[in-house]
C-alpha cells in the first residue's frame, strides 16, 4: 500500500500547494476556475464503479473539454463496494449506486458535497431531491435515492430526511429494471411478475446471483402472486425474508431454473442462446440480445419496475484543487453531453433537460417521450437499437420511472438475508 | 543415492597467490568454509525456505488468525473469537455443501484414473518407439495451450439445449426432446472436470510406468502370468507413486476449485470453493477465512491418508 502511494503523495503535496496560494490569490468561489486553468491539465482523478456508467469516451471527453485526465477502473458491484469501504485512498471518485452509498457513508470515506457549487443543482430530477417525480408521486420501497442522498452538513455521518444542502452522491445514471423475455418463443403476452415462477416455463427460468438485487425480484414475485405481502419490500423482516427463500427453494427443487447469472455476459448468452426465455435482466442486457437479431422484450409487468440508481461521490482525501476539478467534472457531467451518452445507450440522466440539448427529436422522443421512431435509432456507438415505427419497452420517461415498485435496497437484516440466498444456492 | 545428486567441490575461484600469509589465510577459511556439508546445506534451501516461508507459510498463518477475527458490512476488527467456526458448523449449508465438493471430488477422481491409467499405459507399453511415445505424449498437452476457463466454457454452446450436442442426437433420432441435464448439472460439472484434470492423471502415472524395468514384465510373463495378472500384480503396485501424485494433483484442484462449478452448473450447485469466494464478495473475509482452514484442514487430512498407503518419497 505504502509504496504505490509515494509518488503520488508528492505531486500531490506540490499541487496542494500551489491549489493554496492559487486560492489565497483569488477568492475560492466556483465564478473563477480560469485563474488555474494552467494546474489543471496536470490533475488526475481517479475514478471507479460499475462497469454501467465508467466509460471511456466520458474521459475522453474530459480530456477534451476540462484538460484534466480521468482514469476509469470498472468493477462488479461487490468490487466497488469494498473498495469504497476499505481503501478510501485509492480513488478520487466513487461511481456507486444509493444502496452502496447506504453502506459505506457510515465509514467516513465519502465527503458531502456542497450543492452551491452545482450549478444544474435546480434541474436534477426530483427522485433524487424530494424522492418523488412529480408531486403526485408515491415514494417507492426500497433504499431510495433521495433517502441517502442528503446529510446534515460536510462532516456529518447520518442521513437526512430531507434536502440539506449536503450531498452524498451526484446523481448520474438510473433506471427501471423489469423482467426480460423471449417473445418468440413464449408466444404469448406477459403481464405479471407471477410468470417467473409459472411451470409453463420450467427449465427455462433464471434469477441473477446478486443476493442484494436477487432477493427484491424474488420479493416482486412472492408479492404479486398474493404469497406474501411485505411491509418494504427493501428492509424485509427475517421471516418475510424466510417466506421468500423457501418459495424460491421449492421452486428450485422443483427444476423451475435453468441457471443464475451473476455478470452481464452470463444472462445474454443465456437468452440469446435460448436455454432461458424469461429472467431478471438489465437493459444493455435486452439491447445485447436484440443486436444478435434475436427478439428480446423488457417486458413492462403491472406490478411495477425494481428501479436502482447511481451517483458520483467525493473520496474523503480529495481537496484543494483536485478538489476544485472534481466539482468542475461534476457540473460539466450534469451539463447534458454524458446525459445525452447514457440516455441513447437506454438509461436515464439526473438532467434531462439538458441533455435533450445534445439529442435530436427523434432520439429524445424515442427514449424520453415514449414515441414512435421516425427514423433508425442508434446508440453512440452506432449500433442500430430501434427501427422507425419502433416504441421503447414501457413508454416514456415518466410511464416507467413514475411505475417503480421498488428500489434497489441494503436491509437491516442483510447478513441473515445473505446466508439464506447462499442456503437458496446450495440447496 | 545421496540427497544432492552431485558432490560439493571445494571453492577455489581463481589461482591464490602464494607467499603472503593472509592471503593463504583467508582462502584456506573460505575453503574450510564450504567444504562444511550442513553449512552448504542450509546455504543452498535457504532460497526456498525464505520463499516458501513468506509466499506460503506466512499468508496461511494470516488467515488462520483472520479467521477468528470479526466482522461488520464494511469492516473487519481484530479480535478473537469462535463465531465463524461456530457458525461454519451449525450451519446444515456447510455440510452440504462439504458434501458436494467431497462428491465432485470422488467422482472425478475415479474418473481421471481410469481414463489417465489407460492412457498413460497405453503411452508407455504399447507405443513401442519412443519418438512416438514423446509425439503422443505432447499430443496430450496441447489443450492445455489454451486457458483453463476457455476450455471449460466451450462446453456450454456444445451441451446446451440448442446446442450441438442435442441437435446432433436429435437428427440421429436417438432423442426426440433436448436432454436438458446435459449442461448447468451435475453431469456437465463432473464432465469439465475430469477434462480438465485428466492430465494431471497421465503425466505422472505415465513417468513412473516407464521406469518400470521391462525385464519384470517379462519374468511375469515367463513365469505363466496372464495379461490381467501381469497387470495387477506387476505394473500397478509398480506405478502407485504415480497413482498416488495424479490423485492428490486431481484431489486438491477439484477441491479448491470454485469457477467451474460456478460455471458449469449455471451458480446452480455450490461447493466450499464458491462459499469462499461470495463470503469474499460480500467483504466477509474472517468467515471466508474459517472456511478456508476448514477446507485446507480437510485437504491436508485426505492427503496424509492417501500417504498411508504409498510412500511417495522411498519410490521417487
Amino acid at each position: 500500500m505504502k509504496d504505490f502511494e509515494t509518488p503520488k503523495l508528492s505531486r500531490r503535496s506540490v499541487l496542494k500547494g500551489a491549489a493554496a496560494t492559487v486560492t489565497a490569490a483569488g477568492a475560492s468561489t466556483l465564478g473563477a476556475p480560469m485563474i488555474w486553468a494552467q494546474n489543471i491539465k496536470d490533475v488526475t482523478l481517479r475514478q471507479f464503479g460499475t462497469g454501467v456508467s465508467n466509460l471511456n469516451e466520458v474521459a475522453q471527453k474530459v480530456k477534451e473539454d476540462l484538460g484534466f485526465t480521468l482514469e476509469m477502473t470498472a468493477l462488479d458491484s461487490d468490487a466497488v463496494t469494498q473498495r469504497a469501504a476499505t481503501q478510501p485512498d485509492s480513488f478520487d471518485i466513487a461511481d456507486i449506486e444509493y444502496w452502496i452509498c447506504k453502506k459505506v457513508w457510515p465509514t467516513g470515506n465519502l465527503q458531502a458535497m456542497d450543492v452551491s457549487k452545482i450549478k444544474n443543482y435546480d434541474k436534477i430530477v426530483g427522485i433524487f431531491k424530494s424522492g418523488k417525480l412529480t408531486p403526485e408521486s408515491v415514494i417507492a420501497q426500497g433504499t431510495a435515492p433521495h433517502s441517502v442522498g442528503f446529510v446534515e452538513g460536510p462532516d456529518s455521518n447520518a442521513f437526512a430526511s430531507e434536502e440539506t444542502g449536503w450531498m452524498t452522491l451526484i446523481p448520474t445514471i438510473y433506471n427501471a429494471d423489469t423482467l426480460g423475455i423471449r417473445p418468440d418463443l413464449i408466444g404469448r403476452p406477459i403481464e405479471s411478475w407471477t410468470e417467473l415462477l409459472n411451470p409453463e416455463f420450467k427449465g427455462k427460468a433464471s434469477i441473477l446471483d446478486i443476493s442484494s438485487i436477487g432477493i427484491m425480484d424474488a420479493a416482486m414475485v412472492c408479492e404479486a402472486m398474493g404469497e406474501i405481502q411485505y411491509g418494504d419490500k427493501g428492509n424485509m423482516t427475517r421471516e418475510e425474508i424466510d417466506k421468500t427463500m423457501a418459495i424460491f427453494t421449492e421452486a428450485k427443487k422443483n427444476g423451475q431454473f435453468r441457471a443464475f447469472w451473476k455478470t452481464f455476459d452470463e444472462s445474454v448468452n443465456l437468452m440469446a442462446s435460448g436455454e432461458v426465455v424469461i429472467q431478471s435482466m438489465w437493459s444493455p442486457a435486452i439491447t445485447a440480445v436484440k443486436s444478435r437479431g434475436i427478439p428480446c422484450v423488457y417486458q413492462p409487468l403491472k406490478e411495477g419496475y425494481r428501479s436502482w440508481g447511481g451517483g458520483i461521490g467525493l473520496s474523503k482525501s480529495l481537496s484543494g484543487l483536485e478538489l476544485d476539478a472534481a466539482y468542475e467534472y461534476i457540473n460539466w457531467y450534469l451539463d447534458g453531453w454524458v446525459g445525452g451518452f447514457l440516455m441513447r445507450q437506454g438509461y436515464y440522466s439526473a438532467v434531462p433537460e439538458t441533455s435533450k440539448n445534445f439529442m435530436d427529436e427523434n432520439e429524445w422522443g424515442y427514449w424520453f417521450e415514449g414515441k414512435e421512431a421516425t427514423g433508425d435509432i442508434t446508440n453512440p456507438f452506432g449500433d442500430v437499437m430501434a427501427k422507425a415505427g419502433e416504441t421503447r419497452d414501457g413508454g416514456s420517461f415518466y410511464d416507467r420511472m413514475g411505475a417503480v415498485a421498488c428500489w434497489n435496497a441494503v436491509m437491516d437484516e442483510n447478513q441473515y438475508m445473505v446466508r439464506k440466498w447462499n442456503e437458496f444456492i446450495a440447496a | 543415492m545421496g540427497f544432492f545428486p552431485f558432490r560439493v567441490v571445494p571453492y577455489r575461484p581463481f589461482p591464490v597467490p602464494r607467499g603472503r600469509g593472509y592471503t593463504i589465510r583467508a582462502g584456506a577459511q573460505m575453503r574450510n568454509l564450504m567444504k562444511n556439508r550442513h553449512l552448504s546445506g542450509w546455504l543452498l534451501a535457504a532460497p526456498l525456505s525464505v520463499v516458501l516461508l513468506c509466499f506460503l507459510v506466512l499468508p496461511i498463518v494470516m488467515i488462520v488468525v483472520v479467521s477468528f477475527w470479526g466482522a461488520t458490512e464494511f469492516s473487519i476488527y481484530p479480535a478473537f473469537q469462535f463465531d465463524n467456526y461456530q457458525f461454519l458448523f451449525t450451519s446444515p449449508v456447510t455440510y452440504s455443501v462439504f458434501f458436494n465438493t467431497f462428491k465432485y471430488a470422488a467422482i472425478t477422481w475415479v474418473f481421471t484414473l481410469l481414463i489417465g491409467f489407460t492412457v498413460a499405459y497405453f503411452l508407455a507399453f504399447h507405443v513401442r518407439s519412443l519418438t512416438w511415445q514423446i509425439a503422443l505424449f505432447l499430443l496430450c498437452t496441447i489443450p492445455f495451450w489454451t486457458s483453463n476457463i476457455i476450455r471449460m466454457i466451450s462446453w456450454i454452446p456444445f451441451l446446451g439445449r440448442n446446442g450441438l450436442a442435442n441437435s446432433t442426437l436429435i437428427s440421429w433420432g436417438v432423442i426426440d426432446e433436448p436432454l436438458e441435464w446435459l449442461l448447468f448439472s451435475d453431469f456437465s460439472v463432473i464432465l469439465a472436470f475430469v477434462h480438465l484434470y485428466t492430465l494431471f492423471m497421465v503425466v505422472p502415472i505415465f513417468n513412473t510406468m516407464m521406469r518400470i524395468d521391462r525385464s519384470l514384465i517379462e519374468a511375469a510373463y515367463d513365469n505363466g502370468a496372464s495379461g490381467f495378472q501381469t497387470l495387477t500384480n506387476v505394473i500397478i503396485p509398480l506405478t502407485k507413486p504415480g497413482i498416488m501424485i495424479g490423485s492428490i494433483f486431481v484431489v486438491t484442484l477439484v477441491m479448491g476449485d470454485f469457477i467451474t462449478v460456478r460455471f458449469m452448473s449455471g451458480s446452480q450447485s455450490a461447493n466450499v470453493g464458491r462459499l469462499i469466494s461470495n463470503d469474499i464478495a460480500l467483504l466477509q473475509y474472517p468467515s471466508a477465512a474459517a472456511t478456508a482452514v476448514v477446507l485446507l484442514a480437510t485437504v491436508l487430512l485426505i492427503i496424509a491418508v492417501l500417504l498411508r498407503f504409498v510412500d511417495i518419497r522411498k519410490e521417487l
